[in-house]
């Protein structure tokens, strides 16, 4: 289950560390997602903006693929997970139907696997319509160089064949090292390479905001990668 | 991460749950269209094997093969081995070919250890002579934790040739690490002098034992055994140790009969508790996939161990 | 060093501390100390600067293999005696088990013979108490004493007697020439494959295990065997605690009983095995802490009486696999004084003049190199050669050992043709710096000078 704690003063607290919360079973007992915040850094989208980006996007992707009849979420983990279901609920509500969603690990399809110690794997959990013949919309918190999402199509390929796959990110920084673009995007955030984006959602870290900070080494002590 | 697996007791509880958490999530790829992962592609898998065991060869060619890595077997038969190479000259070859794992089943105790000196990749214990066999150990544990939903004060119970077996010291070790609470069964002859010192309680007594215990664990008895006044006959240690249906009855509902294999059924354990809903042995074969999975990608799968 | 020196002009030893104790020069000539005492001086004779250095009696070791005739890879006479003089050794007793075996007159006085050539140490060669030790025919005893090799101690080593009727009649048959069976205590039957003591590492390593029972069970019968017969017995190679105190309670019926402790047994225990480095793999195993100091209390006390190497070469194909393929043994001529130095002197167990007695004086006793009963290896008419006390007149058989060195063993540096050696890489104290075989230095400056 997903412990909640609201922040101290009811208002942005960037001092303040959250609790961890407990790992939904099954999911890695190593790297779990810390909620410490990046020192001096900048916040950027609150829970109202959030709130706000998140909505136009549902509607977006009901606009652009006709009602979502064939759409399922796949939420690449960590927080594209939550911001997943997030879409998935508002399109339900929209339509008065539920839309499946879910979350596709990339872990294994990693190009930079070489470069640190092995890591834990996030949870892949596919939804039992499969993604033969849907239009999967892969959902992640930030896009930068497009590595991931590359890893993402791959793994996506050995899973199925997809009808088309569109790509939802709720910050889009730039610097893409890849051919790669999002379909729907949160907030477009032009930064420096020197720079980290830290998302922070309720489910996982006890608040939603997006930040932006300074210098990938505090980035690293904060238990954010330093790209993706 | 550790470097080589050549014991249970490497492993930290932290590296064990990791390995389990990992073998879980692969073992749900399994029904996938294509079940092949790019992670080791590049690096090379070699099978060592100097004892045959067709079943635990093919269970690390099958994981090295889903990773994407290249596998060489080596078996001793028909080898340079057979010829009389001495392990060091086949280290050094293995060196040569560039090797960035060697899985090794040796019928000398000790014997990964001496190859973790004469190879610079990771080495990983498919079990040396009566030592240790640590990914039978983990795929143990998985099946535990998939069957019953937890390690933690779990209660198993192992019987039989406790002095000879490796899947017994690897199993001990393990679930200590991973706060389980194990039970050993034998006959006096074939427990250790020193078992009194393993993390573990000792008993001679199979039948009370069974009604307290969550798992049940049967380990392979050989019959020539008996040659070397280990027990009497093959047929009083059937009586007093084996596992038949009567004494299957003993245990809780809910606990599970586990067996590394080969079985000798009839000996430690009937045909109908082998094939019961009981039994886990197909699904401990099943598991021993995912689990060498876990371990070759989290030894070779990021970049090298730094200590 | 004036080149061309011999016995005649001799060597005046400067500084020397005798036993450890104050120092005084030693005048070496003629194959005796001739003179010692304080500033002395003699033409022609050599100067040797023994400052800081102890002297003591030339070592006997009871218990070598020189694996020739047979295994000549793994040593040879000439080098297995040139190590023992690196030692401070100036007699070794070369144990049986070589191939052909050494139970005829003929193999005994070949081996003599060699070591007299290499004229590194006096070799007195042991002979094999059963035919090619198999354990099922009295091998001719006799003869073996009557050659020229003067057999006095007779061991199967390598072997257990285990037979309870040969091993005494053994026994019976050696009083007629004042012999001593030196008994390898092993029941075999309890110890088939073991590899290393029986108990919480053997258990945990998965090697089968060697129970401790295996060798005091033979101990206890031989002594009570020996008793009985009114026979010498001598025990190689003691392990455990449980064996000390059998000797402990045989010495105090006053039966003959003697008994030698290796080094490795004095400082070397079986968790070493975890490494499963075959290096530390040797027959008897090496056993726990609580042994180590059984084994050293009883050094000290005399229970045990003597310190013998069993100095067990063997080639680097034999060692470098997996534990259980590999030989059983450790060298350890080069290595026995220092490690002696470390266990006992260090630990203030022994003092100098206990080293001697343990290292010197009474092995040539036990081996009847001290001139009782019948004539010793050297000496034409039957006068003591080896363990005699350095005095005037004494035998000049003599090392010279500098207790304040303190160097890592380095067996690549080693004179023994094999580097399987326990203690490679640990720092141990001391050093041999020359050896004088009946006055004529083998070793000089802590090389070998011949």
């Amino acid at each position: 289950m997903v412990h909640v704690q609201p922040p101290a003063d009811g208002g942005l607290d960037l001092a303040a560390g959250s609790a961890v919360p407990a790992a939904p079973a099954g999911s890695v007992g190593v790297g779990q997602p810390r909620s410490a915040l990046l020192p001096g850094g900048k916040i950027v989208l609150g829970p109202d903006e959030i709130r706000r980006a998140l909505t136009r996007i549902a509607h977006e992707i009901l606009e652009r693929t006709d009602g979502a009849d064939d759409v399922i979420l796949l939420g690449i983990p960590t927080r594209g997970v939550q911001l997943a279901h997030r879409l998935a609920a508002r399109l339900a509500q929209v339509e008065s139907r539920p839309a499946p969603s879910g979350s596709l690990d990339i872990t294994m399809y990693r190009d930079d696997l070489r470069l640190r110690p092995a890591r834990a794997l996030g949870h892949t959990d596919v939804p039992a319509s499969g993604v033969d013949g849907k239009v999967v919309v892969l959902v992640d918190d930030v896009l930068y160089s497009g590595r991931t999402v590359r890893a993402a199509l791959d793994a996506l390929g050995d899973l199925g064949r997809p009808r088309a796959v569109q790509l939802a990110v709720l910050v889009d920084r730039g610097h893409r090292e890849l051919p790669i673009r999002a379909d729907y995007v949160g907030k477009n955030l032009p930064t420096s390479q020197r720079e980290v984006v830290q998302v922070l959602l309720t489910e996982v870290d006890g608040q939603d905001a997006v930040v932006l900070g300074k210098g990938a080494a505090q980035a690293a002590a904060a238990g954010q990668e330093a790209g993706r | 991460m550790i470097r080589h697996l050549i014991s249970a007791a490497d492993l930290s509880r932290d590296d064990a749950l990791l390995i389990l958490d990992t073998a879980g999530e692969l073992a749900q790829m399994a029904d996938r269209p294509i079940f092949k992962l790019p992670t080791l592609r590049g690096r090379t898998v070699v099978n060592l094997f100097y004892e045959d065991s067709t079943r635990t060869r093919i269970s690390f060619e099958a994981a090295a093969k889903r990773l994407s890595a290249d596998v060489i077997n080596f078996s001793a038969k028909g080898s340079s081995v057979a010829k009389g190479e001495s392990l060091k000259d086949t280290a050094l070859t293995l060196e040569a070919m560039g090797a960035d794992a060697v899985v090794i089943r040796h019928g000398a105790s000790g014997a990964p250890h001496r190859l973790a000196g004469w190879v610079r990749g990771s080495v990983v214990n498919a079990g040396d002579g009566t030592h240790e066999h640590p990914t039978q150990a983990l795929l143990d544990a998985f099946t535990m934790r998939s069957r019953l939903g937890r390690l933690e004060g779990l209660r198993v119970t192992i019987v039989g040739d406790v002095l000879h077996s490796r899947v017994a010291r690897s199993n001990v070790l393990l679930l200590h690490t991973l706060g389980a609470d194990v039970t050993l069964v034998a006959p006096p002859t074939l427990l250790p002098v020193a078992v009194g010192t393993w993390p573990c309680e000792v008993s001679y007594d199979l039948d009370a034992e069974l009604p307290k215990t969550d798992v049940v664990m049967m380990l392979r008895v050989q019959a020539e055994r008996m040659n070397a006044a280990y027990f009497p006959t093959v047929r009083e240690y059937s009586r007093r140790y084996g596992l038949d249906g009567s004494r299957m009855a003993l245990l809780p509902e809910h606990a599970i009969v586990m067996h590394p294999g080969p079985m000798n059924r009839g000996v430690e354990i009937a045909a109908d508790v082998a094939d019961s809903a009981r039994s886990t042995i197909v699904e401990q074969v099943a598991n021993g996939v995912s689990i060498r999975m876990a371990v070759l990608y989290l030894l070779l799968g990021g970049s090298e161990a730094s200590a | 060093m004036t080149a061309g020196n011999d016995a005649s002009t001799g060597w005046i030893i400067r500084g020397a501390q005798p036993l450890g104790g104050p120092a005084t020069d030693l005048l070496v000539r003629d194959g005796v100390i001739a003179e010692m005492g304080a500033g002395l001086s003699a033409s022609g004779a050599t100067e040797v600067d023994a400052a800081g250095l102890v002297a003591l009696p030339g070592l006997v070791d009871l218990h070598t293999h020189l694996r020739e005739p047979g295994r000549e890879d793994a040593e040879t006479v000439l080098s297995g005696t040139a190590a023992a003089a690196m030692g401070g050794y100036t007699a070794v007793h070369a144990m049986a088990n070589t191939d052909p075996v050494a139970d005829t007159a003929g193999v005994v006085e070949q081996i003599w013979r060699l070591g007299r050539r290499a004229g590194y140490c006096d070799v007195r060669p042991v002979g094999a108490v059963t035919a090619g030790l198999g354990g099922s025919r009295l091998a001719e005893l006799g003869a073996m004493a009557d050659s020229a090799a003067r057999v006095r101690v007779f061991s199967d080593d390598g072997k257990c007697v285990s037979d309870a009727v040969l091993m005494r009649r053994a026994l019976e048959y050696v009083k007629a020439f004042d012999g001593v069976i030196a008994q390898h205590a092993q029941e075999p039957r309890l110890t088939e494959a073991a590899q290393m003591n029986e108990g919480e590492w053997s258990g945990r390593l998965g090697l089968a295990g060697w129970p401790a029972v295996a060798e005091e069970a033979i101990i206890a019968r031989d002594c009570l065997l020996a008793a009985h017969v009114g026979s010498a017995l001598h025990i190689c190679h003691v392990s455990t605690a449980g064996s000390v105190e059998i000797i402990r309670w045989a010495k105090s019926k006053g039966w003959r009983v003697t008994a030698e402790v290796t080094p490795h047994h004095l400082l070397l225990t079986d968790e070493l095995a975890a490494s499963y480095d075959p290096v530390y793999k040797v027959n008897p195993p090496l056993r726990t802490a609580a042994d180590v100091t059984a084994l050293r209390q009883a050094l000290a006390d005399g229970t045990i009486d003597c310190v013998a190497t069993d100095h067990a070469p063997h080639p680097l194909e034999d060692k470098e696999t997996e534990w259980p393929a590999a030989a059983f043994g450790m060298t350890g001529l080069e290595t026995a004084l220092r490690v002696v130095h470390e266990s006992m002197v260090d630990t203030g167990l022994l003092d100098w003049a206990g080293v001697a007695d343990r290292m010197s004086v009474r092995p040539a006793a036990i081996g009847r190199l001290d001139g009782t009963g019948v004539a010793s290896t050297g000496a034409p008419d039957g006068t003591p050669v080896h363990g005699c006390a350095l005095g005037t007149g004494a035998p000049a058989n003599l090392v010279l050992y500098d207790p304040a060195s303190s160097e890592p063993v380095d067996p690549r540096i080693h004179v023994s043709r094999s580097r399987n050696s326990p203690f490679a890489g640990m720092r141990l104290p001391g050093r041999v710096q020359a050896t004088f075989l009946r006055g004529v230095p083998t070793v000089l400056d802590g090389k070998l000078a011949r």
